[in-house]
């Protein structure tokens, strides 16, 4: 009951910030003279206005479910997956290298899954370094994954620059995966593939092992308190180990689905930043399952209406990037909010 | 002499390239020594370029514009510390969401002034100058020889901030909170004050290094111009062992490891690859340093 009253506060917190971060924008755009109305009705219009703006909305949200679970895991246990995007970089690029060598007699039911775990295989042993690192040597895992993600980051586009361009290439980018690899699309002509099954897939799968499972219940507990967690018996090195293995796994995925979904090949730096947004998301959604993907959707809205906005109401399209720091920035803060309701109460 | 003038090419191209890393990883420092992470430097830098672009517009004046960058550096350093000092939020995250925030309001601001996506229009870069006596000094003469202030100004910083850390009061009292904040508190330092302070220099900082990319390297703002730089200056932090003159040879080191691929374009070391070597040189100096890492103790724990 009390844990019931605590999540609807926590609700509660999350919606106003939201709707802090939307009014705070509205305002500079009515500073700088820009509709604000005219440019949240064509947000809104861009984001769900149409079939294929919902798709598009939903396609730009899966991703983030994926990172969203990767942090919200770490975070579970009390661990920071800031390394997100460099998972995302190797995951993606494993995968298309495995789904390019995979010889084309080789059926898609057994290729695809293999070139999906090879990605998947890529970004857990990635996220896993953070994990080694931070459980053997003691150093602060947030450091660690900003040196991997820029590690990751360049060696791919050195890779997708140079050895693996694909032919008569002007841009970095890897040669189109067969098509019989590549995603079947929910809705024809969107961007919509059926990687939105494996999200909502893994979201059940998250819930269940973090409710049901011993595993899931040694991540909590040390989240809740690492030391008493310890002596309670639970491994915390080699549990460490394995929640950034499994979260960079996770986060991989959001790039794996986009290299064989969305744009059927890797493209260098083409996830631009979907490793920081997971952050957001998962701190958005409480790490719950539910939570995440209603996070996922309000950012993939965002991120879908943006150039609807940008044409109707002349404000740049990268004012959506302002929205999602602004809710990052209240949603870490519960304490504005309640500072604020506690002054008006007196 | 083709070699000499060859070797000091390389020399300055090094330390232009370096300004904009030291001066924010001598920020980092400052911040961190005090016990508290920004990873927000990104974007604070980004503003910074941006504040200094729009002074330069408006005033007509690079100065102007340096000023601007200072201020805005201020402000957001207040507002950092406001939310992680006073209402205890999450460093990590407030860093990341303010580097959303400033990638995105940077394009936004210029769209407003300049009606373009992305990129700003030309504005009054800072003028160089040449000391006349001492520019024919051979090797040295270079340093006062069509050279933008900042080069002198970086190493000036570095070293007044190493003093102020160690041979001042107030520097020695910034690091027992970095150390132990429960203890300095209890010994009647008053350690939001004197937090608030390191956050607000640190950003400053940041916001300079900035500037000095958008008006005195070049005079435009573009779209992500700090392009890692922030991360690199946090990596240069750590390598030179929390420590404004360490920020300054590690930011030096990551600098020549970048001037080395202008000044070799014909062994053609791939961009990519010398853009990763600060981030491996720190990953595994790091490692190998591990456990007796002369990080502040308390760093990112605030009680």
């Amino acid at each position: 009951m009390k844990k019931n009253r605590q999540n609807f506060a926590n609700l509660g917190y999350s919606l106003i910030a939201i709707l802090f971060s939307f009014l705070l924008v509205g305002i500079i755009m009515l500073i700088m003279g820009y509709d604000p109305l005219k440019a949240y009705s064509s947000l809104f219009e861009g984001a769900f206005g149409s079939s294929y703006a919902i798709s598009l909305t939903l396609s730009k949200s899966v991703p983030l479910v994926f990172v969203g679970l990767a942090v919200g895991f770490a975070l579970q246990g009390g661990l920071f997956n800031i390394g997100g995007e460099g998972q995302i970089y190797i995951g993606g690029f494993t995968a298309a290298i495995a789904g390019l060598s995979i010889p084309g007699f080789i059926p898609a039911w057994v290729a695809l899954p293999l070139a999906i775990l090879s990605g998947i295989a890529g970004g857990f042993l990635w996220g896993g370094a953070i994990g080694l690192i931070k459980a053997k040597l003691n150093i602060n895992e947030v450091i660690v994954a900003i040196m991997m993600n820029y590690i990751a980051q360049t060696m791919t586009s050195f890779f997708v620059n140079g050895p693996f361009i694909a032919a008569r290439s002007m841009t970095p980018q890897t040669e189109i995966l067969p098509q019989k690899l590549q995603l079947p699309k929910i809705i024809p002509n969107t961007q919509l593939t059926t990687s939105l099954y494996i999200a909502i897939a893994m979201c059940a799968l998250y819930g269940f092992v973090m409710k049901r499972t011993v595993f899931g219940f040694e991540v909590r507990a040390m989240g809740n308190n690492m030391h008493a967690a310890e002596t309670g018996g639970v491994r915390v090195t080699r549990n460490t180990v394995l929640i950034m293995a499994f979260s960079g796994g996770l986060a991989a995925m959001a790039g794996i689905f986009e290299v064989f979904g969305t744009y059927g090949r890797f493209i260098d730096g083409f996830s631009s930043g979907i490793g920081f947004t997971g952050i957001a998301i998962a701190f958005i959604g409480q790490s719950t399952p539910l939570g995440i993907i209603l996070a996922s959707l309000l950012f993939g809205s965002l991120q879908a209406g943006a150039m609807q906005m940008s044409m109707m109401a002349g404000v740049s399209a990268n004012i959506d990037k302002v929205i999602q720091g602004l809710v990052i920035v209240f949603i870490a803060t519960p304490n504005i909010i309640r500072y604020m309701f506690k002054k008006r109460r007196q | 002499m083709a070699v000499a003038s060859f070797a000091v090419n390389m020399l300055m191209m090094t330390f232009r390239l370096a300004v904009p890393i030291s001066l924010a990883s001598i920020g980092v420092s400052i911040s961190e020594r005090s016990g508290v992470i920004n990873l927000g430097i990104e974007g604070i830098m980004l503003l910074g370029a941006l504040g200094g672009v729009v002074g330069s517009h408006l005033f007509g004046s690079a100065w102007m514009g340096i000023l601007v960058a200072l201020i805005v550096g201020a402000v957001i350093g207040f507002l950092y510390s406001l939310c992680v000092l006073k209402f205890e939020a999450n460093q990590s995250v407030i860093g990341i969401g303010l580097n959303i925030i400033s990638s995105g309001l940077t394009v936004v601001i210029v769209k407003f002034i300049w009606k373009k996506e992305g990129i700003s229009g030309i504005v009054n870069q800072m003028a160089t100058y040449s000391i006349p006596g001492l520019r024919t000094i051979p090797v040295v003469g270079a340093f006062f020889t069509d050279q933008s202030p900042f080069i002198l100004l970086t190493f000036v910083i570095a070293l007044v901030c190493s003093h102020i850390l160690w041979k001042t009061k107030v520097g020695l009292r910034l690091q027992a909170i970095g150390e132990n904040p429960r203890a300095a508190a209890t010994a009647g330092i008053p350690v939001a004050l004197y937090r608030t302070l390191a956050i607000v220099a640190g950003s400053c900082l940041a916001a300079l290094g900035g500037a000095y990319l958008s008006v005195v390297h070049s005079n435009l703002f573009v779209n992500n111009m700090v392009a890692g730089r922030g991360f690199i200056a946090i990596a240069a932090n750590i390598l030179g062992g929390w420590n404004p003159l360490g920020s300054l040879l590690a930011s030096l080191l990551f600098a020549f490891t970048q001037a080395l691929r202008f000044q070799f374009s014909a062994v053609h070391v791939p961009d990519q690859i010398s853009q990763m070597i600060p981030y491996v040189i720190t990953l595994f100096v790091l490692m190998g340093v591990g456990r007796k890492a002369r990080a502040p103790a308390k760093l990112g724990v605030l009680e």
